[in-house]
């Protein structure tokens, strides 16, 4: 299906210019990830391009991106390939069906705990973790071996200005871009 | 002794202690005195620019802010990712965009690595060598996010950066030359996409072991993570028999300068690295 707007959209967001890309494969030919990726980071662009919205905000491809900017550092137009893929990441999230769920339930976890308390929790992010993507295996062996290297605490780190961090996220609920 | 800003940022706090602890020593030893940024926050990391912009930005923000008003000092970051979020946090700053953080840009951020590879540290450091790691064969292993994008990082050679082989080899290690410095292991998939980051890290033990490397020499926290932590993982799944201990830049710096809290750094280590140091007769 063709969205007339959707290259006009992912621009606006990204401050880049999409249509800039004539398809080169320098971006795809220097990406650590491209076996996990259902497109190549240039077939995405090409797919923006062409106004394929549904299946670029379905793909894979948007969450597995390791965000390493390899692209973004080699792109002969200067397109910021990786700040591309955090907008298309953005929009599949506000459309609500993000191909890879644990994915973004690391990220939501992560950003949660960074809300709660201005620093990270390492407890609170594997247990927030854990309930969004239901993977309840993953990593427990890792645990009693950081736990023997001191490498998790119990006590929870945080910053005196909590006032400060709400009201960071508060607006950045506001822009919600 | 000089002063200088520092934001270790929550891994160093936890699964990087390691590197905290041997970059203050480090410090010292080179004659700096690093002062936390007080009541720094989480820059959001790998997560924040994946779900929205402006947290990306203000939490970074927030903490360079402090360390222009509360400090006025420049700052010195050993996390890549941190680094590389404060770095995108100043410049959004400098084109005056959020106006809500007071910042006018005498503060100066630098990674640890590229500050301490400046020609005066490097002058320093030649003095305070006690004890050369001559034997010790080891690669360099930059990863990302500390020299790309250069538009952000503003390194002049985002392809082959250097400044570690440099340090490296003030210290005495025999620093072998490979293809894969710079290449991703992976870092933000860890948790979500660990086969992912599973195949990436083999990849560089492969190539390591192919140039002759017996250790892989790290300057970030979640490159270190993901090369240590998951050894014992990728060994069981590809039925493989790897030993490479993954040193911190800073841990070879203090082994070097021969001040004697090996054990207490390679404790934090899932691959033991005690075998090799002995082997080597460097502890
Ligand atoms: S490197 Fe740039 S121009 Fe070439 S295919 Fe990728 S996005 Fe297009
Ligand atoms: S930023 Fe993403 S798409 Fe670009 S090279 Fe890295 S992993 Fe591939």
């Amino acid at each position: 299906m063709f969205t007339a707007d959707f290259l006009k959209e992912v621009n606006q967001h990204s401050g880049e210019k999409v249509q800039l890309c004539f398809q080169c494969f320098k971006c795809s030919l220097g990406c650590p990830v491209s076996f996990a990726m259902d497109y190549l980071p240039h077939q995405l662009l090409r797919m923006v391009q062409m106004g394929l919205k549904d299946r670029v905000l379905h793909s894979h491809t948007i969450w597995v991106c390791a965000a390493c900017e390899t692209c973004t550092t080699r792109c002969p137009n200067h397109i910021d390939i990786a700040r591309v893929i955090d907008t298309l990441r953005q929009m599949a999230i506000k459309q609500g069906k993000p191909a890879e769920k644990p994915i973004v339930a690391f990220h939501k976890a992560f950003l949660n705990s960074v809300r709660r308390h201005g620093k990270l929790n390492e407890w609170e992010l594997m247990a927030e973790y854990k309930l969004r993507s239901t993977r309840f295996l993953d990593d427990l062996w890792l645990i009693p071996e950081m736990w023997k290297r001191k490498k998790l605490f119990l006590r929870i780190r945080g910053v005196h200005k909590k006032s400060e961090i709400k009201k960071i996220f508060k607006k950045a609920k506001a822009w919600n871009n | 002794m000089e002063q200088l800003g520092y934001y270790p940022g929550c891994t160093l706090e936890t699964t990087g202690r390691e590197f905290d602890m041997t970059t203050r020593i480090t410090c010292q030893q080179l004659g700096i005195e690093l002062v936390e940024i007080p009541d720094w926050n989480c820059c959001g990391a790998s997560s924040a620019h994946e779900l929205n912009n402006y947290l990306a930005i203000s939490l970074a923000a927030r903490n360079l802010a402090i360390a222009e008003q509360k400090l006025a000092l420049d700052v010195v970051i050993p996390c890549a990712a941190c680094f590389n979020r404060l770095k995108v946090a100043q410049k959004a700053l400098l084109n005056k965009a959020y106006s809500e953080f007071v910042f006018e840009g005498r503060t100066k951020v630098y990674d640890l690595l590229r500050f301490l590879a400046q020609p005066r540290y490097k002058k320093r450091l030649k003095h305070q060598v006690g004890k050369s790691l001559k034997g010790l064969k080891a690669v360099a292993y930059y990863g990302c996010l500390l020299t790309r994008p250069p538009e952000v990082t503003d390194h002049p050679h985002p392809e082959n950066p250097t400044e570690m082989d440099e340090i490296l080899k003030i210290l005495g290690v025999d620093c072998l030359f490979w293809s894969y410095k710079t290449d991703c292991c992976g870092a933000s998939l860890t948790v979500g996409r660990v086969d992912v980051v599973h195949q990436l890290v083999k990849k560089l033990y492969d190539h390591a072991l192919e140039v002759g490397a017996e250790c892989i020499v790290t300057a970030c926290p979640l490159c270190h993570a993901n090369l240590d932590l998951r050894q014992k993982e990728i060994n069981e799944k590809f039925n493989k028999n790897y030993y490479l201990p993954i040193f911190y830049f800073t841990e070879l710096m203090v082994l070097a300068m021969d001040i004697n809290d090996t054990e207490v750094w390679a404790r934090g280590h899932l691959v033991d690295p005690i075998p090799l140091l002995k082997e080597k007769g460097l502890c």
